[in-house]
């Protein structure tokens, strides 16, 4: 319901926040944004006036001392005056630029004193947000539909960068960001922030925003991640505090019920039907990025899994290899990522589509057993 | 009449095989120079095409043409084979071209090093494309291969990658040590280190950038293949390592090697400028300098590649305050070749014009360097294409331009034949155009927020990609007539006297054009 809740909102928002330039660094939303946008343009400007004039010393030379005009060359080749003034000059312009510089990193840099702590975890190719101070957990998947990539349907305004399930941070807080990664490096880049923080794997770093007006802010992956790098969109809603809490509230009350239905499922047998209606949709939400919707992987990258052995006999195997991943390799641990139904309904729908046809269920309660064992 | 037979007869003792063999066992820095840049042409176009795949797939929106996997393969290969490939043979070339002649030396000190430096380059390049074959692909995790994504997450082909690095790798060292060699004890009698030619110094200090960088670069793509295949953990924090030490690896040889791809051309510029300016070099000792300080400070800078990976905020400071530092020999040398031109009596013949367009087109991409330099600024640029935009000002409308000004310049020296000047002017504006449509819009996708390395991309940079595409398939088809011109050149053409440019200087421009094949068997003396 939260889901739809989300959505609705982000069609409603107003798109003030990213209408700002289209050619140009966006001022962002924040004092920190503004201060990197006016660094931006005073350094952009100085490098204008200079090329002005080199420029233009240049053409001068080229419209006037050439020569089918009558130039005659004349002999000077040194002059140590001008040369000193042209090394001392830029060398003072420089000083220029880089105290206001060394003032808005410092200003970027101070992570202390922070109301709200998220930690923020790439892997491939998605972001998984935990409020230290909550027990809220989610990933934030890409939303735009695999159609829409492939030129099957009209691509949306927001195409590439909308997600199922976005970051909320609250208004007028100092919000700080824990970055790592669990697989290769990401970076987490909120133009609107001015954040842009590599995820390291087995490091955190730190970033911290505060932003003063509600609205939908968006962002992407900018560190070359593999595969789907560039798709694996970041999209913050920043709430008035009031309005963050009771979201906060209800994420909490969600996620406690859903850990209440996860026991009361484990005493239930879902029908071959239903379990492989669900199971391809988790797959290709989960999956499919890598083994592909036709379960034939990329060969030499990504393993097939149709006619696959371990998918077609080892289920033991099998339901390991998804809870728990493969380290050294992409394949990443789902137990964590998907509930213990979706689990059970991936499983299946692996060890019977393409062609695998085994004719074997797997339930929510097989898996908790393993998980258990 | 008599002392040519004479001379001939003294040359011929070892008679020069024919045919392939002349090729294969060729020890004459003319043959050896020619091989380099006929092979730096074709890898040009080589990886040219794959920039044109990337374009075609980026013209629009959506995915079209090539799977994701497939496009990360080509924006890594593009990458590798234009730096290791292109510019970097094309400025050997040259230099086994020029470096004698410019010193009046009759070839290069160590010959037998010298083909094989070349034909190992062949083997290196056949290797890595020979990997776009292999079941998982070619490499994909860009022409920087940061780990993990290019150890544990990779596919089988990164072996490939990384001995195909190392041919390359030893490749250049043996040239850098060639050029050193040759520099240091071949020149002619009153050659004196301040008499060389700005190309010769630029070469020199870039040699020993080279020898400096290159096993860096080595002991990177070794640690990457141990950590890959042979249970190391020098990338992986897992078993104590840490992949942000990969980058600071990796960029102490990157930076350096940036520089690598532009001293060189700084050289080039400063033969031509004063040549069509009929007006000696302006400040030929604060070129020297500024040289040298460019190259002392590429050691110092490498982390600026690296601001957003976490850095303590006093190495962010450090890192930001010495590229900055940077821009002022830059601009010593911008400001030397503008005041060259000042009270010239110029002509605009084609070379010029590449040096003309070179001298405004480097210092965009100087200016945007600049802005990148910023560390608060940077956090907003870094990995977008305002990036991509400013490495290729530097590179393309840079290095390859300063290139193109070269063969202009030379052709006739190495052909014999005058090259057609209408062709070239024609080359020259269809560059200078499409270069300029192709990477210019590139800066606005980047503040706009269009990352690098994406195979598709929002709604908001449709326009801009379109039109950076038509700019990039126009640039690809302009260099088609380069090789027509290049072609009609050798085959034919106007006579070229010894010296076809009025106000050329230097040794080269003493020996008949063609060069023979041996020059300076005595050495010339220099007053």
């Amino acid at each position: 319901m939260s889901i739809k809740l989300i959505t609705a909102l982000m069609a409603m928002a107003p798109m003030a926040a990213q209408a700002s330039s289209q050619y140009n660094l966006t001022q962002g939303v924040t004092d920190i944004s503004q201060r990197v946008f006016d660094l931006h343009m005073t350094i952009f400007y100085i490098c204008c006036a200079i090329g002005l004039i080199v420029f233009g010393a240049m053409f001068w030379a080229v419209i006037h001392h050439r020569k089918s005009k009558g130039s005659k060359p004349a002999s000077f080749h040194e002059n140590v005056k001008v040369e000193i003034l042209w090394t001392v000059i830029p060398f003072v312009i420089l000083i220029g630029m880089a105290i206001p510089a060394t003032s808005t990193l410092i200003a970027m840099e101070d992570t202390s004193e922070a109301d709200v702590t998220v930690l923020v975890t790439g892997s491939q190719w998605k972001w998984h947000y935990k409020y230290l101070e909550s027990d809220v957990e989610y990933f934030s998947l890409l939303a735009t539909q695999r159609e829409q990539i492939e030129n099957k349907l009209e691509k949306g305004e927001n195409y590439l960068l909308e997600v199922d399930r976005p970051l909320v941070i609250p208004t007028g807080k100092k919000v700080r960001f824990l970055i790592t990664s669990d697989d290769v490096i990401h970076s987490w880049w909120v133009p609107d922030f001015a954040v842009k923080k590599d995820a390291n794997p087995g490091f955190i770093n730190e970033a911290w925003t505060q932003v003063n007006e509600p609205g939908i802010y968006r962002g992407q992956c900018a560190e070359l991640c593999g595969k789907d790098h560039g798709y694996m969109p970041v999209v913050v809603i920043a709430k008035s505090p009031a309005d963050y809490e009771s979201w906060l509230a209800e994420q909490e009350e969600i996620q406690r019920q859903a850990k209440a239905e996860e026991q009361r499922l484990l005493a239930m047998s879902m029908e071959m039907d239903e379990l492989m209606e669900l199971g391809e949709r988790v797959y290709i939400g989960s999956c499919a990025a890598c083994h592909q919707a036709n379960g034939e992987g990329i060969p030499g990258v990504f393993p097939g899994l149709k006619g696959s052995a371990m998918v077609t006999s080892d289920m033991d195997a099998h339901i390991d290899i998804v809870v728990n991943g493969k380290s050294g390799t992409a394949m990443q641990a789902f137990g964590n990522q998907l509930s213990l139904k979706e689990l059970a309904a991936v499983i299946t729908y692996e060890r019977n589509a393409w062609g695998n046809n085994t004719g074997e269920t797997v339930q929510a309660a097989d898996v908790n057993a393993f998980m258990n064992q | 009449m008599s002392t040519v037979v004479g001379e001939m007869d003294q040359h011929d003792h070892h008679h020069a095989p024919s045919g392939i063999s002349r090729w294969l066992f060729t020890t004459n820095h003319k043959d050896i120079g020619s091989m380099y840049l006929w092979f730096s042409f074709i890898m040009f176009l080589v990886g040219g095409s794959m920039a044109m795949v990337i374009r075609a797939e980026l013209f629009q929106p959506g995915l079209q043409l090539v799977d994701p996997h497939f496009f990360n393969q080509m924006t890594t290969v593009h990458g590798l084979i234009m730096v290791f490939g292109a510019v970097m043979p094309a400025f050997t070339g040259l230099a086994n071209w020029m470096i004698p002649m410019m010193i009046g030396a009759p070839d290069m000190a160590l010959p037998r090093m010298n083909n094989w430096s070349f034909w190992i380059l062949p083997f290196a390049f056949a290797i890595l494309l020979a990997s776009l074959f292999m079941e998982g692909g070619g490499p994909a995790f860009g022409w920087t291969f940061y780990a993990p994504l290019s150890t544990t997450y990779s596919s089988d082909s990164t072996a490939l990658f990384v001995f195909s690095v190392h041919i390359m790798g030893i490749s250049s060292i043996m040239g850098a040590i060639n050029v050193i060699v040759t520099i240091m004890n071949m020149r002619a009698p009153g050659m004196s280190y301040m008499k060389m030619p700005l190309f010769v110094w630029t070469w020199f200090i870039t040699a020993f950038l080279l020898i400096a960088v290159m096993p860096v670069l080595a002991g990177a793509v070794t640690m990457v293949l141990t950590d890959k295949y042979f249970g190391t953990s020098f990338f992986d924090a897992a078993g104590g390592g840490d992949p942000v030490m990969f980058q600071h690896i990796f960029w102490f040889f990157g930076h350096p090697e940036v520089y690598i791809m532009i001293l060189p051309s700084f050289g080039i510029i400063s033969a031509i400028i004063p040549a069509f300016s009929r007006k000696r070099l302006f400040g030929y000792a604060s070129m020297v300098y500024a040289t040298a300080a460019i190259a002392g400070l590429s050691f110092l800078v490498w982390a600026h590649h690296m601001f957003t990976t976490g850095m303590p905020v006093f190495a962010e400071l450090f890192f930001m305050y010495c590229t900055m530092l940077i821009s002022i020999p830059t601009g010593v040398k911008v400001f030397n070749w503008v005041a060259t031109m000042w009270r010239g009596a110029m002509t605009f013949e084609t070379p010029m014009l590449f040096a003309l367009a070179f001298v405004i087109l480097f210092t965009i991409g100087g200016f945007s360097g600049l802005m990148l330099a910023i560390t608060p600024i940077d956090f907003q640029y870094h990995d977008t294409y305002f990036v991509v935009a400013h490495f290729h000002y530097v590179l393309v409308s840079g290095a390859i331009f300063s290139i193109m000004a070269a063969a202009y310049y030379w052709l006739p020296k190495w052909t014999g034949h005058m090259y057609d000047e209408k062709l070239g002017k024609l080359h020259f504006w269809a560059s200078l155009i499409s270069v300029n449509v192709l990477f210019f819009p590139m800066h606005f996708a980047g503040l706009a927020g269009m990352p690098r390395r994406i195979p598709d991309y929002s709604l908001a940079f449709a326009d801009i990609n379109q039109i950076v595409s038509i700019g990039g398939f126009a640039f690809g088809l302009s260099q088609l007539i380069f090789l027509w011109v290049v072609i009609k050149c050798v085959k034919g053409g106007e006579k070229a006297p010894a010296k076809p440019w009025e106000g050329a200087e230097g040794l080269e421009w003493t020996v008949p054009s063609p060069a023979p094949y041996h020059t300076f068997d005595t050495p010339p003396e220099v007053k």
